[in-house]
């Protein structure tokens, strides 16, 4: 049982990623529905709170904050295996709120994503010792757009070029996971735009075989985290 | 006294709904290509958690000097025909996380647009983080008495990608921020081995978001390899390869901007 939060605030991508685009949130007695895909996949985003795709969220951080505790409080997720909180790039209001409202359940970690070039890395390094001030544990870390073979030569191009080692060295140098790399793969965005499940689409794409992959490392080192848990209770 | 704008021409924003769709690529670009036609350029970097404009002109060790009049600009070279500003020259270390919530961030943007001793420029290019946030209210808040020339959105050509800079462009119109145009970056790929052209991002939102809202589509920029090297070391990319891809649409849009300001003073 899945929930997806996505508290980027200003530019909400989940709802038109997964197909929900014009989807409004409903009120219960419990609180607000989530939006569910499947039965076993709910998603909630201030996109399904704005009637327009034209509208503008322009807010300062306290009401953004202020939206972020409603999303956390009064949503009725339900029982849930798995929450998924998609964040916006930076380490501010956002960040700070979603660690600081959920201390108490106990968030098990932080997948972050870069780019190879040293222009991301260098930020990511920042989101790094954000996680380490905060106290929160990284997972690992995904280098996304890792390379793009040619769909007529299948000669590999480093469209955004590893010129610092890219994540690999990161990860070394700052003693944190790698999780993997994922290839660029234009079928990625079309899916994405399209609300479909890229999964599903390319189940033969080198980039799927990435996710996959990635999303089992982190399945594992949850399933680790609970049994550490549970040993301590 | 003099206001520390007083000296600044012209004032652009480069805004996004969206993030990593290079919009300081653009405003260091833009930067470069402007230098070329002999103008003397600023870029004043409001990214305070992510800043990429020192490093990607490789100034990012310099350190910010004060005068009477307030901050010195960095300046790139001993040409000193572009200056910077940015947090990225206040932190001790370049890892150190910039943990601030708005209200912090908003005092220090209203410093940097006071505070900093620009002198006498053509052009003042104000780099933006992704969002409709703190950091670009105050900003504009900040330059409104300055009458900024517009804004520069830029976007990547897929769906997702240009559904959030529709939502930028109601920023622009609830703020009173006139919109340039739209740039859309990352607009297909052409292998050096073959030359096959892959739209890796999709093709054509920008121009059709352009076309939607009635703003001037300033051009299509390819994914070009060279590009993303200079940026990574910090050269001139406008300089050093008149040759590559990228490098008519980016020049076209500085031209583009140029040709603008002459009609406005006219």
């Amino acid at each position: 049982q899945v929930a997806l939060l996505d508290i980027d605030i200003c530019g909400p991508s989940i709802p038109k990623m997964m197909g929900l685009e014009g989807e409004q949130v409903h009120q219960s007695g419990s609180g607000w529905s989530p939006v569910y895909i499947e039965e076993n996949l709910g998603v909630m985003s201030v996109g399904f709170l704005l009637s327009s795709p034209d509208d503008a969220v322009i807010w300062r951080g306290p009401k953004k904050n202020g939206l972020i505790k409603q999303f956390l409080r009064d949503v009725d997720w339900g029982e849930i295996d798995y929450l998924i909180v998609d964040t916006p790039p930076g380490t501010s209001d956002e960040h700070l709120s979603v660690v600081q409202y959920l201390s108490a359940a106990h968030i098990d970690g932080a997948v972050i994503i870069t780019t190879p070039q040293e222009v991301s890395l260098q930020d990511v390094r920042k989101e790094i010792n954000f996680c380490h001030k905060v106290k929160l544990p990284i997972i690992g870390v995904v280098e996304n757009m890792s390379g793009f073979i040619c769909p007529k030569c299948k000669n590999e191009s480093q469209i955004f070029p590893p010129t610092t080692g890219g994540a690999e060295k990161m990860c070394q140098n700052l003693n944190v996971s790698l999780l993997g790399k994922v290839p660029l793969d234009p079928q990625i965005g079309k899916s994405c735009d399209k609300g479909q499940s890229f999964l599903s689409e390319a189940p033969e794409s080198p980039a799927t075989t990435s996710y996959r992959n990635i999303i089992q490392r982190i399945q594992e080192y949850c399933d680790q985290h609970r049994f550490q848990e549970e040993k301590i209770i | 006294e003099r206001s520390n704008l007083a000296g600044v021409r012209h004032i652009l924003l480069v805004l996004s709904g969206k993030g990593g769709v290079g919009k300081s690529t653009i405003s260091t670009q833009l930067a470069l290509s402007l230098r070329h036609s002999g103008k003397k350029v600023g870029i004043l970097d409001v990214d305070l958690c992510g800043p990429s404009i020192p490093s990607m002109f490789r100034v990012q060790d310099n350190d910010v000097h004060q005068c009477d009049s307030g901050w010195v600009p960095v300046f790139v070279d001993q040409d000193k025909s572009i200056s910077l500003m940015s947090i990225g020259f206040l932190l001790e270390k370049p890892d150190d996380a910039v943990v601030w919530r708005g209200p912090k961030k908003n005092a220090l943007i209203k410093q940097f647009v006071a505070d900093v001793a620009w002198g006498d420029l053509d052009f003042l290019i104000v780099d933006t983080p992704p969002g409709t946030s703190d950091e670009h209210i105050s900003t504009v808040e900040a330059l409104r008495p300055y009458k900024p020339l517009g804004a520069i959105l830029v976007t990547t050509p897929q769906a997702v990608s240009v559904g959030d800079v529709r939502r930028e462009l109601t920023f622009c119109k609830k703020t009173g921020l006139r919109v340039l145009g739209i740039v859309e970056n990352m607009s297909g790929f052409v292998c050096p081995h073959c030359s096959e052209c892959t739209n890796i991002f999709s093709k054509g939102g920008g121009e059709e978001l352009a076309k939607h809202a009635g703003v001037p589509f300033l051009g299509s920029i390819p994914l070009d390899p060279q590009l993303s090297q200079s940026l990574e070391e910090g050269r001139d990319f406008i300089q050093e390869f008149p040759k590559s891809s990228a490098f008519p649409a980016l020049t076209h849009i500085a031209q583009q901007v140029l040709d603008g300001t002459l009609q406005r003073s006219s």
